[in-house]
């Protein structure tokens, strides 16, 4: 990768931190809180998406 | 007998309004995506350098932080989402590019496209069966992609293949997590603009997808 796409690179990923901090900071400190069930069922799907990308891995 | 019609009615009122608002971010979603689809043909079949990628997501985060908020809530609006994600597609045209060069090509890029729709689909399938809210994972969301953004910065300059495929992995289940979360917001009522809700959708999407190509394109012999 050249240099300067290189920075450039590091300084978009860097601006879309400094954009999203105040609102992921907003967030943590406001977002309703998730029982454990809730998580559970939040965890179920996300769990059947990384078997998924490993099977499509297999496929590779 | 009703004993309470003006409750129920403003119930049947809210649902109506949530279904509308689902409705026309499917079919906002659908339209772009079938626009980033036709972009990024073109943007494959000119050879554009790689650096395009770049430049168009540039361009595509100016439109999304400094433009969309302002005309969100016009028609205006959805002319930037339809240039936001024809943006994307040129960009991802030079990416096409490089994996249809591979040996397999053709079969990661394949794999990448169905395996994002077969994503979609059933995380969506999912929240609108159960109707559950996941209102509870937006700090944490939030939070998990502050910390891809500062490993992902460290990794443009130490390159290490094994944090690249972390990355990638980490990306992938922080934007399925964000798909319940817009998903449930629209159904629950905590997202009432379609185009708001229709770029928050795409964005995961497209990261999805972009995130499949590099992790099937390590797998599949890409160095």
């Amino acid at each position: 990768m050249e240099l300067w796409i290189k920075i450039g690179s590091a300084v978009l990923l860097a601006t879309m931190f400094v954009v999203i901090f105040p609102k992921a900071k907003h967030m943590l400190a406001n977002s309703p809180k998730g029982s454990a069930q809730d998580w559970l069922g939040a965890l179920f799907p996300i769990v059947l998406v990384i078997l998924f990308v490993i099977f499509l891995i297999s496929l590779v | 007998m009703n004993q309470n019609p003006v409750i129920v009615d403003r119930g049947q009122a809210s649902v109506l309004a949530t279904n509308k608002v689902l409705r026309n971010t499917y079919m906002l979603l659908s339209m772009t995506l079938l626009f980033s689809g036709l972009t990024a043909g073109l943007s494959m079949a000119m050879q554009l350098p790689f650096a395009m990628y770049f430049g168009s997501v540039i361009g595509a985060f100016a439109l999304i932080w400094l433009v969309l908020p302002r005309v969100a809530k016009s028609g205006a609006g959805i002319a930037v989402v339809f240039a936001i994600t024809g943006l994307l597609g040129v960009g991802l045209g030079p990416l096409l590019n490089y994996y249809t060069a591979l040996a397999n090509g053709s079969q990661i890029i394949g794999l990448a496209l169905g395996g994002t729709g077969v994503i979609f689909v059933g995380l969506s399938a999912y929240v609108l069966t159960t109707k559950k809210d996941f209102s509870f994972m937006g700090g944490f969301l939030f939070a998990g992609f502050l910390v891809i953004l500062v490993a992902a910065i460290a990794n443009i300059f130490f390159q290490i293949p094994a944090l690249s495929l972390t990355i990638s992995s980490a990306i992938i289940l922080i934007m399925s997590g964000f798909i319940l979360y817009d998903t449930s917001r629209i159904i629950n009522g905590g997202e009432t603009n379609y185009i708001l809700a229709t770029i928050g959708i795409y964005l995961a999407l497209y990261n999805i997808f972009v995130s499949l190509l590099q992790i099937l394109g390590i797998f599949g012999g890409d160095d």
